[in-house]
C-alpha cells in the first residue's frame, strides 16, 4: 500500500470509529433503566429523588445529549474513558486487566485453528471428491452448524465434571485453564476456515499454471509446495484477518461458560449491570482492535506478494 | 407428472426439502405433538433422570424437557423467520434504491453499510440486544441491525449491473414509472440470487439467535428456547448433564437441516452452474 492509500485507511477507521461510538452512545440514550437508579440500588441505598437527583448530576446524565457525547469523546481523546458505574475504577484500568488474558486465549485459538484448518483445508482439496475430501467435508459442515455454547458445555462437562481434569469453577488464567476455552473457540471457527483454505487451493489447482506444470512433467509434490502453497498465502491470510471478527465476538460467549475472566465475560456483565462507560469502552476497543488487524493485515500483503511491492 | 420428475431429480433437495417441512410441522403442531405443558412446573419432579415418564428428563422446576424442547422448535423457527425475513427485505430495498439512484442516497447508506461490516458482528449485537433490554424482539432487532449490509452490498453490486442494460434504458425513454421499473424490471432480476443468500443464511442466523439467548440477550424465562434452556441447564452440569444434551441436539439437526436445504436451493437457482 501507498502512503496515501495507508492515509485514506486511517481517515476511514477513524469515520469507523466515530460511527460506532456514536451509535452504542445513542444506545444508552435510548435504553431503557436509569442508570443512576441502578448503580444506587447496587450499592444498597434506597434511590430518594433529591439522591438521584444528584447522582444524576454527578454522572453528567442530566445534560443533553450532544453535550454527554462531547465530554465522553473529549475523554476518550485524551485517554480518559470515564468511571464504570458497578466497578468504581477507571474503564481503561478494567480493559487493560481485562485485555491479557483474552489475548492470551484468542492467540492459541487462533494457532489451534490454523493448525487444524491449514492441513486439513490442503489435504481435502488435493483430494478433491475422494474420501478424504468427503470426511473433511462432512466434519465441517456439521461443524458450522454445531453452536459454540455447546461445544463449550459439551467439553466442559466432560474434561470438567466427569474427568475433573480442569476446575469448572474458573476464574484462573494459566496455561491449564487456557485449554479448554482455546479449543472451544478454535473448533467453532475450523469449521468454517477449513472450508475457506480447501476453497482456495481448489481455486489456485485449477489455474493455468499448475496444468502447464503438470504437462511438462513436474511432480504432483513440487507443484503443490513450491507453486501453488505460495500462491494461495494471499487468500488466506485475508480470510484469516476477517475470522477474527467472529473470534472476537465467539469470545464473550466462550468467557461465560468457562466463567475466564477476559473483555468478552466482562462486557457481558458490564450489560446486565447497565453499565454504560464499560460498555462504550469495550465497544470502541474492540473495534480498534479488529480495524487495527486488519489494516495489519492488508500491510502485510506487500510482503507476501512481491507485484504489490514493486507497483509502489 | 412434470412437478414429480423434478423432485425425483433433485434427491438432495427433496429429501432437505421433506426434512425441513417436518421441522416446520413440529412447530406449528406442537399443542399436539408435546406429551405436556413445557410451562407446567412439577417441584416434586424437579431434575428427574430420563425415565418412562419424562423421555429427556425434567428441570430444574420439574418441566418436561422433551415438551419443551418441542415447543423450541416454535420459538426458534419463528425468531429466525422474522429476522431473515427483516433483514431481507430491509437489505435489498436500501441496496435496491442505493444501486439505482446513485448520488447522495448511495452515499450515506453504503458509508453506514461500511461502519457495520467493518465491525465483528455478534459484539454489536449483544451491546445492541443488552442496551435495549433483553428480549426476542430486541434480540432480533439487534442481529438484523448487523447483517442486513451483506444483503444490502449484495442488491446494489447486481442492481448497478442491470442499470446498464438495454432495456432499462428503453423503459426510461418509454417514459416508465420509476417504481415501476423497480418492481417490474430491477426486483425479478436480482430476486433469485437475494433468496439464494437469505436460505443460506437461515442456520448462522439461527445460531446467533440462540447465542443471544444463551447469553441471556435474548428469549427470556420461561419461554422455552434451546439457547437459553442450555444456559438454565448449565447450573446442573455435574447432577443433571441430560439437561445440556436434548437442547444442543436439537439446534444442531435444525441447523444442519437448514443449511442442506440452502445449499441444495442454490445448487438449484445458482445462475453461475448452468
Amino acid at each position: 500500500m501507498s502512503k496515501k492509500q495507508i492515509g485514506k485507511r486511517f481517515l476511514q477507521i477513524l469515520i469507523v470509529l466515530f460511527g460506532i461510538s456514536f451509535l452504542t452512545f445513542g444506545l444508552t440514550y435510548l435504553s431503557p433503566g436509569d442508570p443512576a437508579e441502578i448503580m444506587l440500588t447496587e450499592c444498597g441505598n434506597l434511590p430518594t429523588p433529591e439522591l438521584l437527583e444528584k447522582t444524576r448530576q454527578e454522572l453528567g446524565l442530566d445534560k443533553p445529549f450532544l453535550v454527554q457525547y462531547w465530554t465522553w469523546l473529549r475523554g476518550v481523546l485524551t485517554g480518559d474513558m470515564g468511571m464504570s458505574y458497578s466497578m468504581k475504577v477507571p474503564v481503561v484500568q478494567k480493559l487493560t486487566s481485562c485485555f491479557w488474558p483474552t489475548l492470551k486465549m484468542s492467540l492459541l485459538a487462533l494457532l489451534l485453528m490454523i493448525v487444524f484448518s491449514i492441513p486439513l483445508g490442503i489435504l481435502s482439496a488435493v483430494y478433491q471428491n475422494k474420501w478424504p475430501d468427503y470426511l473433511v467435508r462432512g466434519v465441517t459442515f456439521i461443524g458450522v452448524s454445531v453452536p459454540s455454547f455447546w461445544i463449550g458445555l459439551i467439553l466442559l462437562s466432560i474434561f470438567g465434571v466427569q474427568l475433573r481434569w480442569v476446575n469448572v469453577a474458573g476464574g484462573t488464567t494459566d496455561f491449564k485453564a487456557m485449554i479448554l476455552p482455546s479449543a472451544t473457540l478454535a473448533l467453532a471457527m475450523s469449521a468454517k476456515y477449513t472450508r475457506q483454505v480447501r476453497n482456495a487451493v481448489l481455486e489456485e489447482l485449477h489455474q493455468d499454471y499448475v496444468v502447464g506444470a503438470r504437462m511438462r512433467g513436474i511432480k504432483e509434490s513440487v507443484i503443490l509446495w513450491r507453486h501453488v502453497l505460495p500462491n494461495v498465502m494471499l487468500p488466506l491470510v485475508t480470510l484469516l484477518g476477517l475470522s477474527l471478527g467472529s473470534l472476537l465476538g465467539g469470545t464473550a460467549v466462550v468467557e461465560i461458560i468457562y466463567n475466564w475472566p477476559g473483555m468478552g465475560s466482562m462486557a457481558v456483565k458490564a450489560i446486565s449491570c447497565r453499565d454504560y462507560p464499560l460498555v462504550q469502552g469495550y465497544v470502541l476497543w474492540i473495534a480498534i482492535l479488529y480495524m487495527g488487524i486488519n489494516l495489519l493485515v492488508d500491510l502485510s500483503y506487500a510482503y507476501l506478494d512481491p507485484r504489490l511491492k514493486e507497483e509502489r | 407428472m412434470k412437478r414429480a420428475k423434478f423432485f425425483i431429480e433433485h434427491k438432495q433437495f427433496t429429501i432437505f426439502l421433506i426434512l425441513a417441512l417436518m421441522i416446520v410441522g413440529v412447530a406449528i403442531f406442537a399443542p399436539q405433538i408435546a406429551p405436556k405443558d413445557p410451562l407446567e412446573a412439577v417441584m416434586l419432579d424437579s431434575l428427574k433422570a430420563p425415565c418412562a415418564e419424562y423421555p429427556l428428563g425434567t428441570d430444574k422446576l420439574g418441566r418436561d424437557m422433551l415438551s419443551r424442547v418441542i415447543y423450541g422448535t416454535r420459538t426458534s423457527l419463528v425468531m429466525t423467520m422474522c429476522l431473515v425475513i427483516v433483514i431481507f427485505v430491509v437489505g435489498t430495498l436500501l441496496g435496491v434504491l442505493a444501486g439505482y439512484f446513485g448520488g447522495i442516497l448511495d452515499e450515506v447508506i453504503m458509508r453506514v453499510a461500511d461502519m457495520m461490516i467493518s465491525f465483528p458482528g455478534l459484539v454489536l449485537a449483544i451491546a445492541i440486544a443488552g442496551m435495549l433490554g433483553p428480549n426476542m424482539v430486541n434480540a432480533v432487532i439487534a442481529i438484523a441491525a448487523v447483517s442486513w449490509t451483506k444483503y444490502a452490498r449484495l442488491a446494489r453490486s447486481m442492481v448497478l449491473k442491470v442499470k446498464k442494460s438495454m432495456y432499462i434504458e428503453a423503459a426510461i425513454v418509454n417514459g416508465t414509472k420509476t417504481w415501476k421499473i423497480l418492481w417490474r424490471h430491477i426486483l425479478p432480476n436480482i430476486l433469485t440470487t437475494m433468496i439464494v443468500t437469505a436460505a443460506a443464511d437461515i442456520g448462522t442466523m439461527m445460531l446467533e439467535l440462540a447465542s443471544l439467548s444463551f447469553l441471556g440477550f435474548g428469549a427470556t424465562a420461561p419461554t422455552p428456547e434451546w439457547g437459553l434452556m442450555l444456559n438454565e441447564g448449565r447450573t446442573y452440569m455435574a447432577k443433571a448433564p441430560w439437561l445440556m444434551i436434548s437442547p444442543g441436539i436439537a439446534i444442531v439437526i435444525v441447523v444442519v437441516v437448514f443449511n442442506m436445504l440452502g445449499d441444495s436451493i442454490r445448487d438449484l437457482l445458482d445462475p453461475r452452474q448452468e
